[in-house]
């Protein structure tokens, strides 16, 4: 049993290796913005091995529309490298942090001619075999809003209002018909006391309350 | 007396019709080259139609909310009249029934003039008016005449 125990073992922490080798890189799917902010793009990964000192970020940059991919961020023993003659001359930052395996970067200052994808490559060697991730920037004039918000808003208040007319209706109806039934319980003095009554020795009065005359509805007949 | 019952469920229904495919079918806006509004907007391509959620503003949110109340409201006043039908007494009115198809014909109004005075800000000049949209402004009259039929009418033995 031990022996089999170890055999499966080391058999495991043999195949575990192999597969190891794959480094695993996250960003977001999409990321909106509106003109003339700041957006950050994160980027971190999953190794099986240890952050090793050699671990290096380079992140690329792909406009809408266009086929051509643009380095503008990378990161290589110890020291960040930003892009000093591209379109995000002077506006990026290197905001990660290595040694926990992040490696994001903050865009100041949108403009809508920064819509476009972003991809970042993370390499820990001896792990570098792995598939870059990419983050879609969209850049906004003004934010829209949802599809759907507003109809929801409009549809719930009034339908809410038609109920709470309902509710404060049948309400009404209640109350001005147990004024009148303690009313006129109050005028058969004493013979029926109000505490009788509660204790369920009325059986031959009505409880049900009388309709208010000329406004006979279809729903309290049916109640 | 049957016969004016099932004149006055038809034009009641009739309006729901109209309203009921004034809302679904998506062709308030339309050119040669596609339809829009109210829920999508679509191109005639070579290979078919192609369509894309319709556009995300405030006015176009507040005509679908519109459209889709008065027909709540017009299904309301249909099954408030046959409930009232069978327990009014004799003499009485139908005010609920004539209030629910009032409110259903006054968000259809609401609607078209929404839409009609905003639309506008994202429709394209080469786009005219289309069906669905002529379809909610004959609701219109149809609901409120119904609507006041209800009113008017007493309810006979």
């Amino acid at each position: 049993m031990l022996t089999f125990l170890a055999l499966t073992s080391v058999a495991l922490l043999g195949i575990v290796p192999e597969q190891s080798q794959a480094i695993v890189i996250y960003t977001g799917w999409e990321r909106h913005a509106l003109v003339g902010s700041d957006v950050r793009l994160s980027c971190s990964f999953f190794s099986w091995r240890w952050t090793s000192e050699d671990v290096s970020f380079s992140w690329t940059y792909r406009p809408d529309g266009s086929r051509d991919t643009i380095s503008i961020f990378h990161y290589t023993r110890g020291v960040p490298y930003l892009d000093n003659k591209g379109p995000f001359k002077d506006r990026l930052e290197f905001v990660g942090n290595p040694g926990r395996r992040d490696g994001s970067i903050l865009i100041k200052n949108l403009d809508l001619s920064d819509n476009g994808t972003f991809t970042c490559d993370a390499k820990n060697p001896p792990d570098i075999v792995g598939r870059p991730s990419s983050v879609r920037l969209l850049v906004f004039e003004n934010v829209p809003i949802q599809a759907g918000v507003i109809t929801g808003a409009i549809i719930g208040v009034v339908l809410g209002l038609l109920v709470l007319i309902v509710v404060i209706y049948y309400l009404m109806r209640f109350l001005v018909a147990r004024r009148v039934f303690s009313l006129s319980v109050r005028s058969v003095s004493g013979l029926w006391p109000a505490a009788l009554c509660q204790s369920g020795f009325c059986q031959g009065l009505e409880l049900k309350p009388e309709p208010i005359p000329g406004m006979d509805t279809c729903v309290a007949k049916l109640a | 007396m049957l016969l004016l019952l099932l004149g006055i469920i038809f034009l009641h229904l009739a309006a729901l019709v109209l309203l009921f495919v004034s809302t679904i079918v998506s062709v308030w806006a339309s050119s040669e080259t596609g339809t829009s509004d109210l829920w999508k907007n679509c191109t005639l391509l070579s290979g078919g139609h192609q369509c894309s959620p319709a556009s995300t503003g405030e006015w176009i949110q507040a005509v679908q909310a519109v459209m889709i109340l008065s027909i709540i409201f017009s299904c309301l006043s249909l099954f408030l009249f046959f409930c009232q039908l069978f327990t009014l007494q004799k003499g009485g009115r139908f005010f609920l029934t004539g209030t629910f198809q009032i409110l259903a014909s006054l968000f259809v109004m609401s609607g078209a003039i929404i839409y009609t005075v905003m639309s506008p800000e994202w429709v394209l000049g080469t786009y005219s008016f289309g069906y669905s949209y002529i379809l909610a402004w004959v609701a219109f009259p149809l609901a409120l005449i119904s609507g006041l039929i209800y009113v008017i009418l007493r309810k006979r033995e």
